[in-house]
Order: structure tokens, then sequence, then C-alpha cells
């Protein structure tokens, strides 16, 4: 900028004035810009009834032993299986094996429900639903790009790169959780 | 090429408009009096058939956009009233949704096309980055134009692509979480997916005049690769090409109507005929035709990131290919090692289309069975997509560099005309030898 415009200084006005004027227009005119298209990028994100959307509370003897059920969370799928013994002790015994997103059976339930088993139903590849009952690990599997879950939702082969999540969720009594 | 112009206005309205606006002259200039080169191909016409195809897709998208509600509650029992109550409904959606693929067929055959004879060379780039661009825009048109419908195949693959974009590190999931307005793909993605279905066509035309724009200063390659020399070497774009053109598009068109009237579904999905349900994916989810190839490469990958890095830079290498090819021959006719690889090439893309379309652990050669290598049997589609997604980018990375340092061309004409006149100069004597019919 200094100095763009000889003529000026030539006139007898002080270049650095002027440049100082240019640079100020044009940082106003930018940061007005700026102030202006963050709305227009803001407005795509989660609107407030959006975020707002309640937590949901489910009654688990509905689910027989053996079974699971899926509800709708958020949008999103939300598995609610209760463990058989069969399943809980594969899940144990495969705690030490090689695993891409290594956790112990322990850290994917509430601490003396083994038998209740809370995930969020979206494949950790690319977000569809894994069916339960496939794959190489008796858990769940990905029909999209061959992702295999053992019986405790972790991720044992496939190109998903995490086990499938757990969301945040308190039993308020033995046969009612609230998820959210 | 540019520049010198020969309209005269002839009429007093003419003479007017040519003071003030000159939009005569520069239609004139463009499809009338424009040199084209007189050795084009016919697959030289896809150009028209494009510019023809964006048409109908945004005459018959308006169409549909009065009747089409964009609500997750209504937008699937929408299209089933466009296609069963609303006059001639059925005939616009099929136009529209057959429309892409006829789209899609015609920007493939004109990007082989440039790829064969060169056409992103020098003076050329700029002129094949705006394509490039034209194509990726085109492939955003479509994905989005597919969710609409809210099927089964609709809303999953919304997940899947959006997804994609999940897989980069720390902005990931503010990224989907912006474009989905939500936690999942809901009503705020149809909404917006719809706004901008409706958006980009738009942006298409705009490119397209910067893309004959660009075509307009530096004139037609052609099956030479030889730039034009002299006025000998060309002729006027009308009525030479606007015929040429013609006939192809009439040619076009009936592959286009067979499919409207006789197949319409051919190359839809069954699937999305069933409204979306979130809670339940399809057992065999896949994309529209056009996409396999690129979901081939997604899938060959076994890490989320990279196999999302390569699909894209997949599309991404098109854009500094005329930096990758070194070689001054432009036409593939004079590169005759290259055209093998060339061929070879062809074939790895529709072997990626063909292993995107079947399951990934499906066999190859069924009942044969081999030997497992690192996480899949080596007789699989997984397996088969990465050897020819391998040959897809080292054609561009490995091969086409390479053979632009190595090879040795065969000898080009001295010009367009060169080849025509020489070949009828030894025809017998007294044959009927006049080269302009020969265009």
């Amino acid at each position: 900028m200094a100095g763009a415009n000889p003529e000026h200084g030539a006139g007898g006005d002080d270049p650095s004035r002027r440049d100082f004027i240019h640079i100020a227009a044009v940082a106003a005119a930018a940061g007005a810009a700026a102030t202006v298209a963050w709305p227009l990028v803001d407005q795509m994100n989660p609107a407030g009834d959006t975020l707002a959307l309640a937590s949901v509370e489910f009654d688990l003897t509905k689910v027989e032993l053996g079974q699971s059920v899926t509800i709708k969370w958020r949008g999103k799928p939300l598995f609610i299986r209760h463990r058989t013994g069969a399943e809980i002790a594969a899940a144990i015994k495969d705690d030490k094996a090689d695993m891409r997103d290594p956790q112990t059976d322990e850290e994917r339930h509430k601490p003396g429900k083994a038998e209740w088993l809370v995930l969020i139903g979206t494949c950790t590849h690319l977000g569809c639903v894994p069916t339960f009952g496939g794959g190489d690990y008796a858990g769940w599997f990905c029909p999209c790009h061959g992702s295999h879950y053992d019986t405790s939702g972790r991720i044992r082969k496939g190109p998903a790169p995490k086990n499938l999540a757990v969301p945040e969720y308190a039993f308020l009594s033995d046969t009612l959780v609230k998820v959210g | 090429m540019s520049g010198h112009s020969n309209y005269v206005p002839k009429t007093g309205i003419e003479r007017w408009l040519d003071a003030r606006m000159p939009i005569v002259r520069l239609a004139y200039d463009s499809v009338v009096d424009f040199p084209t080169p007189k050795n084009l191909n016919y697959w030289y016409t896809f150009g028209g058939i494009l510019a023809l195809c964006l048409g109908i897709q945004l005459a018959t998208g308006i169409v549909l956009a009065m009747h089409y509600v964009p609500h997750v509650d209504h937008a699937f029992a929408s299209i089933e009233r466009i296609m069963r109550d609303v006059n001639y409904g059925w005939l616009v959606r099929y136009m529209h949704a057959n429309g892409a693929s006829m789209f899609f067929i015609a920007v493939y055959a004109h990007m082989f096309r440039g790829l064969y004879y060169g056409s992103y060379k020098a003076p050329r780039e700029l002129l094949w980055i705006l394509g490039c661009v034209i194509y990726l825009l085109m492939m955003a048109t479509a994905f989005m134009g597919y969710v609409l419908p809210w099927g089964q195949m609709s809303f999953h693959g919304a997940v899947v692509i959006t997804n994609l974009f999940g897989a980069l590190p720390v902005v990931g999931e503010s990224i989907t979480t912006w474009l989905w307005g939500g936690f999942a793909v809901d009503n705020p993605t149809l909404n917006r997916f719809f706004s901008l279905h409706y958006l980009l066509p738009f942006m298409i035309a705009g490119v397209v005049v910067l893309h004959i724009w660009a075509l307009h200063v530096v004139g037609n390659n052609n099956p030479t690769g030889v730039e034009v020399k002299s006025k000998a070497d060309t002729v006027p774009f009308h009525p030479y090409y606007t015929v040429k053109d013609g006939f192809a598009i009439a040619v076009f068109l009936l592959m286009f109507a067979a499919f409207v009237f006789f197949n319409p579904n051919a190359l839809g999905d069954p699937v999305n005929y069933v409204p979306a349900n979130p809670l339940v994916t399809p057992a065999h989810i896949v994309p529209e035709w056009y996409f396999l190839p690129f979901y081939a490469i997604l899938r060959a990958v076994p890490d989320k990131l990279m196999g999302v890095l390569m699909m894209f830079g997949a599309i991404a290498v098109l854009f500094v290919l005329p930096w990758l090819d070194r070689s001054r021959v432009k036409s593939l006719r004079y590169r005759p090692t290259t055209r093998m690889y060339f061929f070879i090439f062809v074939v790895a893309c529709l072997v990626l289309g063909y292993c995107g379309g079947k399951l990934p652990d499906e066999h190859v050669i069924p009942g044969l069975s081999t030997f497992t290598l690192f996480d899949a049997d080596l007789n699989s589609m997984v397996w088969l997509s990465r050897f020819a997604a391998a040959y897809y980018f080292a054609y561009f990375l490995v091969i086409l560099p390479w053979m632009g340092l190595t090879e040795t061309p065969l000898p080009q004409p001295e010009s367009i005309s060169e080849p025509v006149l020489s070949h009828s100069a030894a025809t017998p004597a007294g044959a009927a030898a006049s080269p302009e019919k020969r265009g």
C-alpha cells in the first residue's frame, strides 16, 4: 500500500494518512462482510428446537432376555439389548484381544448391569444401521461396508474406526433407563 | 480465434441494438461464424448434447418443484402424487430422473474424449479445469436430487455421504452436524438439500458460460491434436457443426426416449420406492450407477479417513492433469504406447464401476476358493477394486508423467488439412477428391 499512488504524494498530501484511510476502510468492510456472513453460515447449525429435543425414558421390562429393541433418539437409532450370559462371557473373554478401539466389556455397561447394553445404533464408519446376529463375532454387522462388532459393540473387523458409541444414560430404577 | 468479428448488421433494429448492446454480434460470432476445425468427429458432439441435457434438467426440475413438498412427512407421498395425479407428472419426473443418467453418460463420453485427444493441454488447461468444476457441481447436484424423494436409498445414501466429512480429523463432527442441521439426517437436511438442488444447476449454467468463453478464446482441439494453422483448416460452425450436433442430439434423444418410455426405472434402484426408515439400513446400499467407480475406491481402502481422501483424490487428480502429462503431442493417435495404457484406464474405470455395485466380500469368480491376503479374500470385489483403483491413480501419477518423458511419438501431420489432402492425392485421378466434404 505504501506509496501506491505517487500523485497524492506529489500533491502535498501525507501518503501515510491516505494509506491509513484505505487500509481502515478495507478492514472495516471485510469485518462487516464477515459479520454478515457468519449468520448465513451458522443458520445451518442445529436450531433451538432441535437442540431442545427431550431425553427419552425406556421401560426395560419390554425387552426379553436375548432380545433387543431399537428406539429413535435424536433422530438416530438406539439399541437396547438384553444380553444373555453367553454373550457377556464372550465379550469378557475377548477383553484382552487385539482391538482397534480397546475397551473392556466392564466399561461399556453400567456397574452391575452387565445384561443391559445401551448403544447408539449407527456404524462409526459412515452411519449405517448395523444388524444384530451377523458378522464374525456374533454381535453386530454393518451391511454397508462390512464392519463387524462383537457382543459388546466393539469394532473387531472392517473399516469402522470406533466402537459403537455408548450414549449418556442412567438407571432411574431397576427397570427404567433415561437416555440423554 | 477471438476478437475479429465478421458480423454485419443488416436491419435497422440490428444496427440500433449493435450500437447499444451487441448481443446479436455475440451470438453470430459464437455459433454462426465461429471458425471450427474441419475434422471434428462425433465424439465432439457431446458438448452440444450436454448443453441440451442441462436445459432439460432445468425445465423439468422447475416444473417438479411446483409439486414437490420438501418435508420428511410429505416428500415421498408428494413424489407418488406427481407420478399418479399430476397431469403428465410421470413424464416430467421420468425425464428428470433419467435425464440425470443421460447427463452423466454424455459427460463421461465428453471427458474420455478430452483425455484421448489431449484436450486438457496448453492452451486449454483452464477450459479443462472449468469442465472439472462443472463435473463436481453435477455430482453435488445429482446427489442432493437423489435425496429428495426420501426413499430408503435417498436417506441412507445421504447418511453415508454426509458422514464422509466426519472422517476429517478435529472438525469432522462439527461439519456433519452443520451439514445436517441436527444430530442426524432429518427434516432440516432435506430442506437445505432441496434449496441447494435448486440453486446448483444455475451455478452450473454460469460455469458453462465460462467454459464456452474459454473454449472460444483458444478454439476447439481436434482429433489430430494439431492446432489450427490457417483458414483452410476450419469451417464455420454454422451450418457444418450445427447440423452435425443436431444429428447427434437426435440420436441421443432416441436413446433418452427409449429409457423414459420403455424402461424408466432400469437405471434406478427399486429400494428407493420404499419410504425412508432411519432405523433400518437396506441390506445392500449402493449409489446411482454414475457414482459407482468412486464408491468402489472408497470401499477399497480399509481406513476411513484414507478411503475418503482417496475418493476425493480420484476427482482432484483431474484438476492437475494438465501438469501431469508432460508430452507435447496432444492426440493419442500419435502416442501408441500411451494409447494402450489409456484403453486399460477405461477398462479400470468400468471395473471400478462394476465392483462398486457388488458387495465387497462377494467373489469375483464364483466357486473359486483362494487365500486371504491381509484382510480379505484375494478373489473378492474388494481386492479387484484395489487393483483397479491402483491403476486409476497410477495412470495419472506414474504412467502419464513417465510416458511424457520416454515415449517416442509417431510423426504428426503438418496441419489438420495435410493428412486429408495427401490422402486424396493418393486416390486415383478422376475420383471426386473434395477434402471439404470429409470434415
